[in-house]
């Protein structure tokens, strides 16, 4: 059977198109793209984006342990639902993904269940407790795509100075999440006038901006790939860039919460505002728009983090880090587009390309013989966010009830439609 | 404030500023017959527009034998049966009375008598601050209808109305014109 | 007087100058029921009033509790060691529970920021924060605000210094919301370490020495040291903060003759304050004392309205 995707606005950052086009789509490949083809089933996408799937490198699954937050299941039903064809789960589940076992379990379980391609990062240190290193060989073999002890920073740089190393020997990029325990101590939110304001304990920048040029530091000692995950601060955006400069083998990734939203806005002690990293200020906010414009920051991922409410129902100081963001990372993103500050090709190569490069995905673009992953945008559906209605099992989003414009209504995976927007259908169709 | 009145309600002016003058100066002199020592007496309105009345009656008894007798203020808003059921938030004024209460003659002074439910809590209150030797009450005008068992010592004038009527005693103080005025609300 | 009929009271940050003034008004009227032979009203008859203490305080505690009782209310205390119903239980939890014993207003104390902010979004009653974490105790600094205008009659111009942990205390949030609210010069001092980030965006001026601060001030306030802050490294030893930082009388050399010295109790006498100076000419640590059932008094009896 085949598929055509007809008359829709093809944007591919990679072989640089953006021009209105047909896209044939047969035994999960693209085989042609051109003007006027046709298939036994046909996708009308006249006024729509048609772009290569976007990715989300950095997703809490969950599973195994806590299925009451979220399965690798639901987690990819809200993938597809977002626009994802592929997403990268973090390793901090129970038991950790520290061995290829673990790995291998996602991978099988993914296979049985999951809509969209869904790859595994795997723990650097056992068991994520920062003392020895993980059987990082065991898991690459097994499809593990980076190391990363996400959840909880690598504190002992000797250790963090080896899994780079060992990582290379793997070929694997080492993903860090940058805080120093010591100094985020019981910190919840930003430390600044609002933390102040709300007599609620801090965490400064400088807890995130130290380890940021510790492992450049590392990397350019090991030459290992080094990926930053969700940066939240200026001084992380001017210290990357400047190692880009220097050539040291350095990416980045930032959240849609962290460029739309400041520690502002906790001011009503909303829980779901509680993340780590934290809401910073707004000149922070501005620095990471640049670094994202610039390509210091290269990735856009949602560190979808999903909790059950009540982890999220009680006092700010006890309740869990983390909101999810499958659902509502491409719409918040195109904010940035409807506001001329990105083009929509910048904003889809950080969606898709940008991140499939940190993984070293290969394939991950719109041309003849590539397979088909592709994501329909819609760029002017306004809607107002119902996490009532999302796909994901947890609804801790702070942007439940925002109105919103633009979303995606289709996503084809390896040639399958795995999510239609039935708004879209009805509009669309008839 | 002044409160905005609905634009068809009626207005008569039943007594005017001299009938009102006449009828302070009579509360007044039945004050002075009845209560030889003036030396016991204090006055004590009920706020606000029994305060007026209270500093009026005090001025006409200055007038007339040379004593100035003492004016209290008293806001019985803590005391009210009615302070659950309504509405708005009532403000607090403070209370003022100079000197103890303890054995003093208390006069309390209020505009108009109606339910007596007001003249209830004033009572109280004045009780809760000492034990006075008598409490009196005087009014301008008594609008009939009671539902407690009280009656004035000393009225200025009955003006019974029905049901569907409401009074209001003007005073100079608040930037009106002395006088009584009956309305009607449709 | 202005009265914007609320529901809650979370922080003086919700509260306008005219309301401040409004409260104060209010409390007047309180503390000549509070020097009379029968010191009670009727005006809450019938109203149920639960005080729900968290963290431990028998002062504030005590305070609302009496300030209901001289309103008639009906006062019922629960503290978390002397309670079944909250072991084990969540917050919500218990905060459901007591509103279904029909209580009218709930006073709340609890070691977390924003605490009452989470009970007043779950509750259709009056909730009337007694403190929450580090965040804000706006019925102390309205009762410190009352204090000080009675000594003074304006707090408009005046140069308050408040000194000690300003990072970690709710009485120094509150009372520098509530002080420029009125118009008040407000000046914090303390080591480094308990000067919270930013705290100049508040409208204040930092000092770490504390002749700086007193110098000139018409009032002084001093924090309470928590003792179990040591160890924190917030400063090194109970012996040098004291030195350092501790209100003596020789640091009262450069004051104003006729300077206000406050302390919203309990106190550490000789280390954050000499005991001479605590208990000297200057000190109206006694009047908060007695102003608090006063402005606590008002406060029910205006949050009262909201409950009906
Ligand atoms: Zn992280
Ligand atoms: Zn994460």
């Amino acid at each position: 059977m085949s598929l055509v995707i007809k008359g829709g606005r093809v944007i591919d950052p990679v072989n640089r198109v953006d021009k209105v086009m047909d896209l044939r789509i047969e035994k999960g490949r693209i085989t042609r793209i051109g003007r006027g083809l046709s298939a036994d089933k046909v996708l009308y996408a006249s006024g729509l984006w048609v772009v290569p799937g976007l990715i989300d490198i950095h997703v809490h699954l969950r599973e195994p342990g806590f299925e009451y937050k979220e399965t690798i299941e639901t987690g990819s039903h809200a993938a597809a639902a977002g626009g994802f064809a592929a997403i990268a789960c973090m390793p901090n589940t129970n038991p950790v993904n520290d061995t290829g076992s673990v790995t291998d379990f996602i991978v099988t379980q993914a296979r049985k269940s999951a809509l969209v391609h869904v790859f595994p990062v795997g723990a650097l240190s056992r068991g994520q407790k920062g003392e020895t290193l993980a059987e990082i060989g065991d898991m690459a073999e097994r499809g593990a795509v980076a190391l990363s002890d996400d959840g909880k920073p690598v504190m002992n740089a000797e250790l963090m100075r080896r899994g780079m190393e060992y990582a290379r020997t793997f070929g694997l990029p080492v993903i860090s999440h940058c805080e120093d325990m010591n100094l985020a101590a019981e910190g919840v939110m930003h430390e600044g006038e609002v933390s102040t304001r709300l007599g609620l304990p801090g965490i400064p920048s400088a807890s995130e901006e130290v380890m940021v040029e510790r492992d450049i530091l590392l990397s350019e000692l090991t030459g290992a790939a080094l990926h930053i995950a969700h940066v939240s601060c200026k001084g992380s955006v001017d210290r990357i860039r400047e190692a880009k400069k220097r050539g040291i083998s350095v990416t980045a990734e930032v959240t849609p919460h962290h460029l739309t939203l400041t520690h502002e806005s906790l001011a009503s002690y909303d829980t779901n505002l509680k993340v780590n990293p934290p809401l910073r200020s707004e000149a922070d906010r501005q620095a990471l728009i640049e670094g994202l414009l610039d390509g210091t920051i290269d990735a856009v991922a949602s560190d979808h983090a999903p909790h059950n409410i009540a982890e999220k129902e009680t006092e700010f100081e006890n309740a869990v880090f983390g909101m999810i963001g499958l659902e509502t990372s491409l719409s918040l993103m195109l904010r940035l587009v409807h506001e001329g500050i990105l083009t929509p090709s910048q904003l889809i190569e950080r969606m898709s390309s940008g991140p499939a490069g940190i993984l070293r995905i290969r394939d991950w673009d719109l041309r003849e013989g590539a397979p088909a992953n592709v994501t329909l945008i819609h760029p002017g559906m306004v809607f107002n966010v119902d996490a009532d209605r999302f796909r994901s099992r947890s609804r801790n989003t702070p942007f439940n009830g925002w109105e919103l414009k633009g979303k995606a209504v289709c996503t084809v995976v390896s040639g399958k439609v795995v999510f239609e927007d039935k708004h879209w259908k009805t509009s669309g169709k008839g | 404030m002044p409160k905005k009145e609905k634009p068809n309600t009626r207005e008569v002016r039943i007594i005017d500023r001299e009938k009102m003058n006449a009828l302070i100066n009579q509360l007044a002199e039945r004050i002075l017959e009845k209560n030889q020592d003036l030396s016991e007496v204090t006055l004590v309105g009920i706020r606000s527009r029994g305060t007026h009345l209270a500093r009026r009656i005090a001025e006409k008894i200055f007038e007339k034998c040379g004593n100035r007798v003492p004016v209290g203020i008293l806001d019985i808003t803590l005391y009210r049966d009615d302070l659950r059921s309504r509405i708005d938030q009532p403000m607090l004024v403070r209370t003022e009375i100079p000197g103890p209460i303890e054995d003093r003659n208390i006069i309390l002074v209020d505009d108009v008598l109606f339910t007596g439910r007001t003249i209830r809590a004033a009572m109280d209150g004045i009780m809760d601050m000492g034990r006075a030797r008598m409490i009196q009450l005087a009014v301008l005008v008594d609008r009939g209808f009671r539902e407690l068992p009280i009656r004035a010592n000393y009225t200025g004038e009955y003006v019974p109305i029905k049901s569907d009527q409401t009074i209001r005693v003007r005073f100079a103080e608040d930037g009106e014109e002395d006088g009584v005025i009956l309305r009607e609300v449709p | 007087m202005a009265w914007g009929k609320r529901k809650d009271l979370l922080g003086i940050e919700d509260l306008s100058r005219e309301e401040i003034e409004t409260i104060l008004d209010t409390a007047e009227s309180f503390k000549d029921v509070s020097r009379r032979q029968i010191k009670k009203v009727p005006a809450l008859r019938g109203v149920t009033v639960v005080n729900l203490f968290l963290e431990p305080s028998t002062r504030t505690r005590t305070s609302f509790e009496l300030a209901g009782k001289r309103l008639s209310a009906d006062v019922i205390n629960i503290s978390a060691s002397g309670s079944s119903i909250i072991k084990g239980e969540s917050l919500k939890d218990t905060a459901c529970n007591i509103e279904a014993m029909n209580t009218d207003i709930l006073v709340f104390r609890h070691s977390k920021a924003g605490a009452a902010h989470f009970l007043s979004k779950v509750l259709k009653c009056s909730v009337v924060n007694a403190g929450d974490g580090a965040h804000e105790h706006p019925t102390q600094a309205l009762l410190d605000l009352y204090s000080i205008r009675e000594k003074t009659k304006r707090i408009e111009g005046l140069t308050v210094a408040i000194i000690g942990d300003i990072a970690h205390s709710r009485v120094a949030r509150s009372n520098i919301l509530a002080l420029r609210k009125m118009g008040a010069h407000v000046r914090v001092a303390g080591p480094a370490t308990m000067i919270p980030a930013g705290v100049e965006k508040l409208g204040v001026d930092v000092t770490y020495k504390i002749e700086e601060a007193v110098e000139g001030a018409d009032v002084v306030m001093m924090l309470r040291i928590q003792q179990e802050r040591q160890g924190k490294n917030l400063f090194p030893s109970i012996r040098e903060y004291s030195r350092f930082f501790g209100l003596n009388r020789a640091r009262l050399k450069g004051a104003k003759k006729d300077i206000l010295i406050m302390h919203p109790g309990p106190i550490n006498r000789g280390v954050e304050i000499a005991p001479d100076v605590a208990d000297g000419p200057y000190s109206i640590i006694l009047d908060q004392v007695t102003n608090g059932v006063a402005v606590r008094m008002a406060i029910l009896f205006l949050y009262s309205g909201a409950a009906l």
